[in-house]
């Protein structure tokens, strides 16, 4: 990796740059909670001023830029008997997104192990992947962050340039050719053995930040060993089904596929919608049977899921412990104390 | 076992494994040339796939699933019922069951649909060659075990002892019954139950395991260790046959279930199939039952 120091003034610039060329997507300041906090979210930015570069999460991640909440994967040309299938994958233009944190950049790079590899690469999604330069920046830890002990607190890959605030300049991580270019148009320097001491200082300072956390030890045969304990249906009982926790999740995926005729019967349009894998008719069959049937067999399904399956699967979590989940969830359930109390036993 | 291989599949099975980005949404276009009816519930739909080359090129094997569209109203998994020597020329046992199936029970021949796959793991019929082998299906579980039975009689001198336990709620639901009397001349023992008899019945009332025990006071020990189990119907069924087979010392590896569950995708993307994190279209729906003890909740 190639390591440079912009001086703080120095980003605007290079703002500038990236916007002249594409669209800029970044973090803004959407509105105020009840409380008087700012609500944050992604959206198109085309000044820099109302960047919010110092926001502390949002409540949707990044990926509906990956995996947009509904999406056509194809179109239908009827004429009576006939039919003629169109496939649009929706790469759209190429596009930055400016302000990612480390765990939206590492939801991206597991969503890559299940949507680009594998013997069935998902199009729709690597035609918007394919087009995005990622701006990374780091964090403080909020609350709800337990990123850390899912191993996603820092992104190694998964970026174009990767932004460490030293305060008064950035410590810059350089990992493609695009942003490397880039940077022969803004000036900026070799890093001094000071300013490792202090990415390094900031490093450990943040280690220290956290409040939450999962442990993570041992995991996948805990859960299999309790996969009957009454935790599950105490969980289950305060679940709403509501599936909020998978829509503001960077990594959840699963979706379904509904098609629908037009009115004048010429055209039909065959739809993928993000789903979530707490909603009661997620595992129902043709027929009525339903393989999941109750609340508490689908919260469990998701643990397995992001925390025993994956693993299994890719030798790592299906979570990166952002906590939106435990942030908009309506019941009060939080990844952590879910995990805890199935590890004690006792809730 | 036997050391020449029936047909060489590994080549073949491969050739529908796309790698490539652009073939995601790629349909093959079918005709469905014919439909039987046959029961109430059940349909036979014969589906040929239009261009002749593709035809010819749609390698499955037995078990292994499509997935069937109709533009604008949606799109199914559906386990293959046809033999696979028969390629692009299909035949689907589809139950009137849901949104997709109520409207093909309603079409026409003549009907243009959309065909996905073949998707998902299979029976490994060239693993059974010189064994015995027990096919046990309860209902709609039949449909996919038509195609592994066909294989069976296409290659009958391969295989030792073949048996097929089929057990349905009455005899209305009994399926492919014109294909009973070929199946007996082809010396595969078939033994049929129903749950509940109607006046003309003449036959065994109960549950498959009856049949099953009665079967096994007949074999030997030698039976056990030589045969492979091939199983498919109703959750419930799993569970109790699966039990039985167990009992018998039958090793898991050599049994063989088809499961079903919601698919949206057939590629391991949706989640729908997921019993844990594994996909029943890639990693199944054809699971030997040592795996499926292993998934939580699989049965």
């Amino acid at each position: 990796m190639i390591f440079r120091v912009l001086p703080k003034q120095g980003l605007e610039g290079l703002f500038a740059l990236l916007a002249a060329e594409q669209p800029v997507i970044g973090p803004v300041e959407r509105d105020l909670d009840r409380h008087g906090r700012p609500i944050y979210g992604f959206a198109e930015v085309t000044d820099f001023a109302s960047l919010r570069l110092d926001y502390t999460t949002t409540k949707l991640s990044a990926k509906e830029f990956f995996l947009p909440h509904r999406e056509e994967l194809a179109t239908f040309q009827i004429s009576g008997q006939q039919w003629q299938k169109e496939v649009d994958y929706h790469g759209g233009q190429p596009t930055v997104l400016f302000g990612l944190h480390a765990c939206d950049i590492n939801a991206l790079n597991k969503l890559d192990k299940v949507l680009l590899k594998g013997v069935y690469p998902m199009p729709y999604y690597a035609a918007k992947r394919q087009n995005k330069f990622i701006v990374g920046i780091d964090c403080r830890p909020q609350p709800h962050c337990f990123c850390r002990s899912m191993g996603a607190d820092t992104a190694r890959h998964g970026f174009d340039l990767f932004l460490t605030d030293l305060g008064e300049s950035y410590f810059v991580e350089i990992l493609s050719d695009t942003a490397f270019t880039l940077f022969k148009k803004i000036p900026t320097r070799e890093p001094a053995e000071a300013d490792h001491l202090r990415y390094r200082q900031l490093a450990a300072d943040k280690k220290g930040q956290f409040t939450a956390q999962v442990d993570t030890t041992d995991l996948t045969k805990i859960l299999d060993l309790e996969f009957q304990s009454e935790v599950w249906r105490h969980w289950g009982d305060r679940c709403l089904s509501c599936g909020t926790c998978a829509n503001v999740c960077p990594t959840c995926y699963c979706y379904g596929v509904h098609e629908q005729v037009g009115l004048d019967l010429s055209r039909a349009v065959k739809d993928k919608t993000l789903y979530s894998c707490n909603l009661i008719d997620f595992a129902e069959v043709a027929g009525g049977h339903n393989f999941r049937p109750q609340s508490h067999n689908r919260l469990k399904y998701r643990y397995y899921h992001k925390h025993r399956g994956f693993v299994e699967a890719y030798e790592e979590s299906l979570c990166v412990g952002c906590g939106r989940c435990s942030e908009s969830c309506l019941a009060g359930i939080t990844v952590p104390a879910v995990i805890d109390s199935i590890r004690g036993g006792e809730i | 076992m036997n050391s020449h291989a029936i047909v060489s599949w590994p080549e073949e099975a491969n050739q529908h494994r796309r790698t490539d980005l652009t073939t995601f949404e790629s349909s093959y276009r079918a005709e469905i040339t014919a439909i039987h009816r046959l029961t109430a519930q059940e349909k036979l739909y014969r589906l040929q796939i239009i261009d002749p080359h593709q035809r010819q090129g749609f390698c499955f094997q037995p078990g292994q699933f499509v997935m069937l569209e109709i533009p604008g109203i949606g799109e199914a998994p559906f386990s293959i019922s046809s033999p696979a020597s028969r390629k692009g020329d299909l035949e689907l046992c589809i139950r009137r069951a849901g949104t997709v199936t109520d409207f093909l029970d309603k079409v026409p021949r003549g009907t243009q649909v959309g065909l996905r796959g073949p998707f998902g793991t299979h029976f490994p019929m060239e693993q059974m060659v010189d064994h015995n082998i027990l096919l046990i299906a309860g209902g709609l579980g039949l449909a996919p075990l038509r195609s592994p039975i066909a294989y069976v009689q296409e290659n009958r001198s391969r295989f030792q002892t073949v048996d097929i336990v089929y057990g349905t709620k009455d005899p209305s639901q009994l399926l492919f019954t014109y294909q009973y009397d070929q199946w007996r001349a082809d010396d595969l023992n078939l033994e049929i139950i129903v749950d509940q008899a109607d006046a003309a019945w003449q036959g065994r009332t109960g549950q498959v395991t009856a049949v099953l025990a009665e079967l096994f006071a007949g074999r030997n020990e030698d039976y056990f260790t030589n045969t492979y189990a091939i199983v498919c119907g109703p959750p419930v069924m799993f569970q109790f046959v699966c039990a039985a087979l167990t009992a018998k010392d039958i090793p898991m590896a050599k049994m063989f279930v088809s499961l079903e569950r919601r698919m949206h995708c057939g590629m391991g993307k949706c989640c729908r199939c997921n019993v844990g994190s594994t996909y029943t279209c890639l990693s199944g729906p054809v699971f030997d039952y040592w795996t499926v003890m292993n998934l939580k909740e699989a049965i």
